[in-house]
């Protein structure tokens, strides 16, 4: 049907611009490539259990970086740490080079440093949060009303693979067909 | 006197009377000698004349006697002794010869007499045989009549021409008064006067059947002399002395059915026609044997004749009939085929002209459904989008089972995971059945086999739809859905008898059972499911829409994969369960596995590289040991995952191959449990390979990973690619010491 075709583009597109700003990398990319029949929502789920992640650590850190008493740097390199294993894993890029200069000024014991990279790194993950999750609801709502109509109309003019994989294998696709996606390095 | 010897006559020759015989004897002389000359001349001028002795003899006496007369005229004068002498002589001769004729004729004139007898005789019998000749003439031109008519009759195939000839031929021949025929009436109980010779208009005058004279005719098949009084010879008008002869003979009238081949016609048929004949009245003729004979054969051709035409006419009836027929069906297939092109060019217009602007309107509204609405506008065009949808939908249902319908469908072959189309619709149903609060589950059977040979799309909606039906018409409570591969036992359904599968090496019958705990179906309704456009009449299914053509769909896909497709239900408020069986093909097996977790060339559908290989994933970031196990997962191992040291060497054993442990986070000691893993397993075989998983590679982390005993380090993010080779290497080498 031609409304997936535009869907298709509109997910390149998006896609595309997330590789080009930065927001993701290459990891994100091999994280699409481990979803498949087995694991439709492979993606959604490590992406739902690292914004958890990241929430509960940012949290962490403010509270932390807000003790009047001292600062319990540490704690906060542990934060950091574990962030950037997270965020390197999910392929957040613009997040882990956040947490890589957190990480100078935590290790400098810098508390207005470390500040101005809990900003930054809360201004990156709130983009990459809302990236990510436009993402998710295209290819949710593609997947519903994919569903919708093939529960309660009948859709064949398939050939099309089904919508859990539709938006994140599209690209798989593409390629399959001869073409390339395009990559932001 | 003197002495002259002369003889003087007694009598004076002068006398009178003396003269009178004077003339007497010269013409009897005269007679005498005549006599003999006619007869000689007579018998010279006939043939035959046996007496010629006698003739002689006759003729001498016959000329003695007339000599003797003559020489008796010379006595009436004086004559002398010499004349007396030849007179005496003469007289003499005539005594002997006629006492000898005397005594002949005693002996010859009964024989005279015997001849005419003879004669009378034969002039009898010449008489006799003249009559007789012409008796054989008059039967001999009877036959002919007789052929002539039957000529006459047989010459025509019209019942009434057969009929008149007869009647008329016969008067001419027999010179008859009056001929008549009467023919059995309709109800078989009266004969009604059909033709008549003389009479021009037959009144139509009937006469019951069974009178004991029309018995007696038909009951003989000569022809019967019948009383001139009896009602059916009573058709000439009244006023003659003496009415002749009647003769009645019965006509068998025959049907197409009294003639079988090679039979002969069955004369146990009971319609009989009479025919009636009267000879002239007052004519003192009589009937005649050969008469009756011809008249019996008249009456036997006529009954052939009569036959002939009706089953000509029969004949013609039917060719007129079946000529009749072959027009209307050769309008008919004409009318048909002009319908199905019709129909054609109808379905091929409204495939594409109607299917363009319905994608037009669904793709535009989805579209539209992902700006800025409020919620009035989103509602309305998710109403929008769900109408075109259902629209869309009966358009390719329609469609589609016409083309299904046609014949026209055929199957797409081709090798798929089998798995993967139930592990789909698993996942399109889901998110509906968790709406509705349904729990869905799925069974695979063990020896399911993975991939098969079919029509994965078509296999695939048929599956969706049972399921889909199955959520649809549940509102609370849980969908099973079993797969298994039927045995033959199974296959033999009680329920199915026309259905008789016969699995081979090739192919196996996979039989998928849905379960719902719904609303169930009344058992008389079972029939109409998969019948187009029925739907059942309760009241809850009434709001689920849809067209009632998806199970006929369903049934025709099922049908093409030479399956079967039933529904089982105990009544309403019951659940019910659909059950279908299809034949699918097995594909060869192209690589025969020699060991286990031998790696499979890396191929784009061939992600289960290490199929069943059990692994142990020890990291304390939920999102890293997320997106490791996701890889691992991906390429088919079964994954154990645990977050800290202890339960690490709580869980690993030696089912474990390998161990996969992050040993970048401060603070844990990877490397301790690394060297407890080695303590543990103390024969090599049995140990887990090791793997580190760290966020650098330095020198440092490096030897640290090789003193304790770990196989190999790998430098985080992983990338399947990665993965892939280093398991691969691990388990074919057991070691490997870097892998970035």
């Amino acid at each position: 049907m031609d409304f997936v075709n535009q869907l298709q583009r509109k997910f390149i597109d998006y896609s595309s611009s997330l590789h080009r700003e930065g927001i993701v990398d290459d990891q994100f990319t091999q994280l699409r490539k481990l979803e498949d029949e087995n694991s439709p929502h492979f993606v959604m789920e490590v992406a739902s259990l690292f914004f958890e992640d990241c929430e509960k650590l940012i949290n962490n850190m403010a509270i932390a970086l807000e003790q009047k008493q001292g600062v319990d740097f540490k704690q906060i390199d542990e934060c950091i740490h574990q962030l950037k294993g997270s965020s390197s894993s999910i392929g957040a890029m613009r997040v882990k080079n956040a947490c890589i200069a957190f990480r100078s000024f935590s290790g400098a014991q810098n508390r207005e440093g470390c500040l101005r990279c809990l900003q930054q790194l809360s201004h990156e993950y709130s983009l990459l949060k809302n990236k990510l999750q436009t993402l998710f609801r295209v290819s949710v709502a593609s997947r519903c009303l994919y569903v919708c109509l093939v529960i309660f109309c009948r859709e064949n003019e398939p050939a099309e693979p089904f919508p859990d994989v539709l938006v994140f294998q599209l690209e798989k696709q593409i390629v399959a067909a001869g073409g390339s996606i395009p990559r932001v390095h | 006197m003197d002495s002259c010897n002369c003889i003087e006559p007694q009598w004076p020759p002068d006398d009178l009377l003396m003269k009178y015989q004077y003339i007497s004897d010269f013409f009897i002389a005269l007679a005498y000698f005549s006599i003999p000359l006619e007869l000689i001349y007579f018998v010279k001028k006939s043939a035959v004349f046996p007496y010629r002795w006698v003739l002689v003899q006759f003729g001498a006496f016959i000329v003695l006697c007339g000599a003797t007369h003559l020489i008796n005229l010379w006595t009436f004068t004086m004559h002398t002794r010499t004349v007396a002498m030849v007179m005496t002589t003469a007289k003499v001769f005539t005594a002997v010869v006629s006492c000898a004729t005397a005594l002949m004729l005693v002996h010859i004139i009964p024989d005279l007499l015997s001849v005419k007898t003879r004669e009378l005789f034969l002039k009898n019998k010449a008489a006799e045989l003249d009559r007789e000749m012409g008796l054989i003439r008059t039967q001999e031109e009877t036959g002919r009549h007789v052929r002539m008519l039957t000529h006459e009759i047989r010459s025509t195939l019209d019942r009434h021409t057969i009929l008149k000839t007869t009647l008329v031929e016969l008067g001419r021949t027999l010179a008859l008064e009056e001929c008549a025929l009467w023919m059995p009436t309709r109800t078989g109980l009266e004969l009604q006067l059909s033709y008549t010779l003389r009479q021009q208009n037959p009144v139509g005058y009937t006469v019951p059947i069974h009178l004991p004279v029309i018995n007696q005719v038909f009951s003989s098949s000569h022809a019967v002399k019948i009383s001139p009084k009896c009602p059916v010879a009573r058709i000439r008008p009244a006023g003659k002395y003496m009415p002749g002869e009647v003769v009645a003979v019965r006509v068998p009238l025959l049907h197409l059915s009294n003639f079988q081949i090679n039979d002969w016609p069955e004369l146990s048929t009971k319609r009989y026609a009479l025919m009636v004949l009267m000879l002239p009245s007052d004519s003192a003729r009589q009937w005649h044997v050969h008469e009756l004979e011809l008249v019996e054969v008249v009456a036997d051709q006529v009954a052939v004749a009569l036959s002939h035409a009706a089953i000509l006419e029969e004949s013609m009836r039917a060719r007129d009939l079946l000529m009749e027929q072959n027009v209307a069906l050769d309008l008919a297939r004409r009318e048909a085929e002009t319908a199905i092109r019709a129909r054609n060019d109808f379905l091929a217009v409204m495939n594409h002209e109607m299917r363009t602007p319905m994608h037009a309107i669904i793709a535009l509204s989805s579209l539209l459904q992902e700006t800025e609405l409020t919620p009035e506008q989103r509602l309305m065009v998710e109403t929008i989008l769900k109408s075109s949808n259902l629209l869309s939908t009966l358009i390719n249902d329609v469609l589609d089972l016409s083309r299904l319908e046609d014949g026209s469908l055929q199957l797409d072959l081709g090798t798929f995971n089998l798995f993967a189309v139930f592990r789909e619709v698993l996942n399109l149903i889901k998110p509906i059945a968790s709406v509705k609060k349904l729990h869905v589950s799925l069974n695979l059977a063990p020896d399911l086999p993975e991939y098969a040979i079919g029509d994965e799309k078509r296999l695939m909606q048929t599956i969706l739809n049972v399921v889909g039906n199955a959520v649809k018409f549940s509102k609370e409570g849980s969908i099973s859905i079993t797969a298994f591969v039927a045995k033959s036992e199974l296959l033999r359904d009680s329920r199915t008898p026309e259905f008789f599968p016969v699995p081979s090496d090739n192919h196996f019958y996979l039989r998928v059972q849905v379960k719902d705990s719904g609303v169930g179906i009344s058992p008389q309704d079972i029939p109409k499911l998969f019948t187009k456009f029925a739907q059942t009449q309760s009241t809850a299914t009434r709001n689920s829409g849809g067209s009632g053509l998806g199970l006929a769909i369903c049934k025709r896909f099922v049908n093409l994969m030479e399956g079967h497709i039933w529904i089982e239900s105990e009544g309403l408020g019951k659940g019910c369960t659909a059950i279908f069986m299809v034949k699918l093909g097995i594909p060869e097996r192209l690589n025969e596995p020699k060991l286990p977790f031998m790696p499979k060339v890396p191929t784009n559908h061939g992600p289960t590289a290490f199929p069943g290989l059990k692994v142990l994933v020890m990291d304390e970031n939920g999102v890293s040991r997320m997106v490791t196990k996701g890889l691992l997962v991906h390429l088919g191992c079964d994954v154990t995952m645990v977050s800290s040291s202890e339960e690490c060497l709580r869980v690993v054993s030696h089912e474990h191959k390998v161990v996969f442990m992050d040993v970048c986070v401060p603070g844990m000691d990877g490397y301790e449990v690394a060297i407890r893993i080695n303590e543990k397993f103390t024969k090599r075989h049995e140990r887990p390979i090791i793997v580190a998983l760290t966020g650098n590679t330095d020198k440092v982390t490096k030897e640290n990973c090789m003193r304790v005993g770990m196989d190999g380090i790998i430098l985080k993010p992983v990338s399947l690619d990665k993965m892939r080779s280093v398991l691969s290497d691990l388990l074919e080498h057991r070691v490997l010491f870097e892998a970035i």
